[in-house]
């Protein structure tokens, strides 16, 4: 089956990657009438959309985050559950990214496209895991995609937290990580590893970390950092957003040791620019290895790469007998991880 | 290798002294001989000073990895040690990771075209931080913010022994060091420096305080310059020459001219280190420039001639003298310059004076290139190692100050990082031709731009800090990642020690220790300082004529 005719149906634009016959365009950078949402972060799930359909955990944080105007309708779509819109068969399959996550398969004139959204392969207590599709095209991300990239087990570098909260009892931990996800699978790792104290939240992690548990992800004894100098806060373990690490907020904790938990914590240079004292590479994405066994496993002829480090990417995929080409779509970021 | 790996991988992400201070101190205290020598090696004086780790590298990677891939890796990471002990291909089957002193011994004996083979099956048998920590210490310094002084302040905590007392043998001892650890743990006697040159700690002086003029009297107290360069310690055996920094460092490769003048002698002397031409003191930033210098050219031996002004003379032959009165050894410093006179060496003249008045108009006037201030030091006073009370004073000549113009600010580091704390100031520059983006800021005073003059991170209270910090919130015009441009409407004072040409900022200007000295909220930036006003500071001949320009000189 040429592959090469799935551009005829699914072809990238300045709104982002459309699927033509049924209208539809995948995580848009501008408002449309109707988009396919693989998950709820901000740059994948922009407001303003006529029609959205997403898994309905997706739906939920979206409605948190946009409110419940945040799109004009929203359809949820369990996983698995095909749609079908003008002869495109539709089916949101688990991406094992966050809660929701999904990826978005195609198929079209006897065709299959897979637009992966953000994945990883790496297990995580806090959504369902990654199923791989074989597919013609396959569309995968690169926010990780060099060879120095090679995640840890995320269960060592929680240990590594937990162990340093026992060495230093006195010091509360300010662990900066992003709101959606990374926030929630560090709690939840966290309790896994034993640690069963209270954890406390900083504001703007409370309202989607209560959502976690309403979706059924138990986290334990969660509170509210309170407001006044929180003196027995010392020896806590905190969760907050990165830039609150260092800014006034974090002047409540005396003397606390500062940890971020990111994928970019495995090169230094951005360890240095974070300022932290404890970096912990923990990463919602996949890592190289486990980008290229993806792709290999799909068994996709044709690879397309959205957004992250794509040269490096196409180069390999190329090096290896593959066709790979970068989309350039915009409106993509990834300084939140 | 996997325990020097984790020390040196927590030591670059811990800020605070007390923090390195207990790591090191832990890991000497728990890791077995001879693998802590090895590393307090590699924190001291470096362990493999001239390896071909460039080309072994190059040969290493076209191997094992992809060049392309590699210089997207290396673009993106921005160090090559790091890229290579990321990317380098992990093995499932792995041999034990080497201990250090297997790793040093590896490396040590290896001819030089084996060495790239050897490093990669070091590479082979270790994870990702031991192969960063193995490329690091083959790349000379580790740079992880420990000085060769903290790592031996490590050994003395450890031991409860004084860091003097360290010191003072350290130079006559090599990796790894097994005999110092030996009687660090209490096992064995203190290793004898023999006739190796050794560093003997110096004796250091107390800034003058108000009290210590109260029982004041002339004539028990002998007056020198205090010479702005650095102090140094020379230890001669005959063909054996050192030069120590006034930490102990051993500089001695930095300037072969002042070996080379006291080969063949046998003493121990304390001076000042500084650059002189035809007898006439240079500037502390020519001096800098030999500093910075690991590798000394004909050029630089000329254009700046290293000279030593003697302070003090502690052995002689076989005769030490530091029990003895600084009288004493005054007069036995002059007779054996006078028998020895080493070229590029000059002994530092006394200041003779009768009373206080005249003291003090001696200070006032002490504008000379060169000098910084007055010592004072006690007749009687045997030459005692550390900062003993009471014997040596350092009465620093006053600081020059400049009214300056906040223009960036940045979030500091540890405890400060939630704070603007480090400042690049500027003063006022007339616009010579008005640029088509138009004049910069000209609404605060038109027809003038700001340059940039100098950064101070010290001086002000935590209370002013927390003042600043606000003023640089509210008054944001851009921010660049941690650094904020702000309204140039605050007047910091600045107190510096000197002002001299440098390209490192805008003015072609640069200050020696500058620190915040007051805000002045009450000022008007536009009457703030001038680049004519801060170079007319330059050679340090501001405060003698006080009507010339607007600075003041405040007294410390």
């Amino acid at each position: 089956m040429p592959a090469a005719a799935v551009d005829r149906w699914l072809y990238p634009t300045d709104r982002g990657l459309y699927c033509e016959p049924a209208g539809v365009y995948i995580d848009p950078a501008r408002a449309v009438d109707r988009a396919i949402i693989t998950h709820g972060h901000s740059d994948h799930a922009r407001p303003g959309h006529g029609a959205v359909l997403a898994t309905p955990e997706t739906i939920e944080v979206m409605k948190i985050r946009l409110g419940a105007e945040g799109a004009g309708r929203f359809e949820a779509a369990a996983v698995g559950r095909t749609t079908i819109i003008n002869g495109v068969a539709i089916r949101l399959v688990p991406a094992g990214h966050i809660l929701g996550s999904a990826q978005v398969v195609l198929e079209c004139n006897g065709q299959r496209a897979v637009v992966s959204g953000d994945y990883k392969r790496s297990s995580d207590p806090t959504c369902a895991p990654f199923e791989t599709i074989a597919c013609d095209v396959f569309v995968t991300e690169a926010t990780f995609a060099l060879p120095v990239f090679r995640h840890e087990p995320a269960t060592r570098e929680v240990a590594r937290l937990l162990a340093s909260l026992r060495r230093n009892p006195d010091r509360a931990h300010l662990v900066g990580a992003y709101g959606l996800g990374k926030c929630q699978r560090v709690i939840r790792l966290a309790r896994d590893a034993g640690y069963d104290a209270p954890i406390y939240l900083h504001g703007a992690h409370l309202a989607m970390t209560e959502l976690y548990q309403r979706l059924g992800i138990d986290l334990g004894d969660i509170r509210p950092v309170p407001d006044v100098k929180p003196a027995d806060l010392a020896g806590a373990l905190v969760l907050c957003p990165p830039s609150a690490v260092d800014d006034r907020w974090s002047r409540r904790f005396p003397d606390p040791v500062t940890a971020f938990a990111s994928g970019w914590m495995r090169i230094k240079g951005r360890v240095r620019q974070s300022g932290v004292e404890l970096p912990l590479v923990i990463s919602d994405h996949a890592d190289w290895p486990e980008l290229i066994e993806t792709v290999l496993e799909t068994g996709a002829e044709d690879v397309w790469v959205t957004h992250g480090r794509e040269d490096a990417l196409v180069y390999e995929l190329t090096r290896r007998g593959l066709k790979a080409r970068a989309l350039a779509l915009v409106g993509f970021e990834d300084e939140g991880e | 290798m996997q325990p020097f790996a984790l020390l040196l991988d927590t030591l670059t992400t811990t800020p605070s002294r007390n923090g390195k201070l207990a790591l090191l101190t832990e890991y000497f205290r728990t890791t077995p001989d001879p693998d802590r020598g090895f590393a307090l090696a590699a924190l001291t004086d470096g362990l493999f000073p001239r390896l071909p780790l460039r080309r072994s590298l190059a040969t290493l990677l076209e191997t094992r990895v992809d060049p392309v891939l590699y210089a997207l890796s290396r673009d993106y990471v921005g160090d090559t040690a790091e890229t290579v002990a990321l990317m380098w291909p992990e093995t499932s089957l792995r041999d034990p990771a080497p201990r250090l002193s297997e790793t040093v011994a590896a490396i040590a004996t290896a001819d030089p075209p084996q060495i790239a083979a050897t490093l990669g099956h070091l590479l082979d048998r270790l994870d990702v931080r031991g192969r960063w920590a193995l490329l690091k210490l083959v790349g000379g310094a580790p740079r992880v913010g420990v000085s060769a002084r903290l790592a031996k302040t490590a050994l003395a905590e450890m031991s409860g022994h004084d860091v003097s007392d360290i010191e003072e043998i350290w130079h006559a001892l090599t990796p790894p060091y097994t005999d110092l650890f030996q009687w660090l743990d209490g096992k064995g006697a203190r290793p004898d420096a023999g006739s190796t040159p050794v560093f003997r700690p110096l004796m250091l002086a107390h800034a003058i305080e108000e009290q210590d003029w109260t029982n004041f009297s002339p004539e028990e107290f002998a007056a020198e310059w205090k010479w702005d360069g650095i102090r140094v310690q020379i230890a001669a055996h005959g063909p054996h020459v050192r030069i120590f920094s006034r930490t102990g460092d051993d500089i001695s490769r930095t300037f072969p001219d002042v070996v080379s003048a006291f080969e063949g002698l046998d003493a121990l002397l304390d001076g000042e280190l500084l650059v002189a031409r035809r007898g006439v003191v240079a500037p502390f930033n020519d001096l800098q420039q030999r500093l910075n210098r690991k590798v000394v050219t004909g050029r630089m031996l000329k254009e700046h001639p290293a000279h030593v002004r003697l302070y003090d003379l502690l052995i002689d032959g076989k005769t030490d003298l530091r029990e003895l009165p600084f009288r004493e050894r005054r007069t036995s410093l002059e007779t054996w310059h006078a028998r020895h006179a080493p070229p590029l060496t000059d002994v530092s003249p006394l200041v003779p004076f009768a009373s206080r008045a005249e003291l003090d108009r001696l200070w006032s006037d002490a504008r000379q290139e060169g000098i910084e201030g007055l010592m004072l030091k006690r007749w009687t006073s045997p030459y005692l190692s550390g900062r003993p009370r009471g014997h040596w004073f350092k009465w620093k000549r006053a600081a020059l100050t400049l009214d300056c113009v906040l223009m960036y600010a940045q979030r500091g580091s540890g405890k400060r990082s939630s704070y603007y704390s480090d400042y690049t100031f500027g003063v006022w520059r007339e616009i010579e031709e008005p640029t088509a983006e138009g004049a910069p800021r000209g609404d605060i005073y038109p027809g003038h731009e700001l340059v940039p003059v100098g950064k101070a991170y010290s001086g002000m209270t935590d209370a002013e800090l927390m003042e600043i910090d606000r003023f640089v919130r509210t008054h944001t015009v851009e921010q660049f990642g941690p650094v904020r441009a702000v309204e140039p409407r605050l007047v910091l004072e600045v107190a510096f020690d000197a002002i001299f040409p440098s390209a490192r900022h805008k003015s072609g200007l640069a200050m020696r220790f500058p620190r915040i000295h007051r805000i002045r909220w009450d000022k008007p930036p536009h009457e703030a300082d001038t680049l004519d006003a801060a170079r007319r500071l330059m050679g340090g001949t501001a405060a003698g004529n006080p009507t010339s320009n607007p600075a003041k000189s405040l007294s410390e």
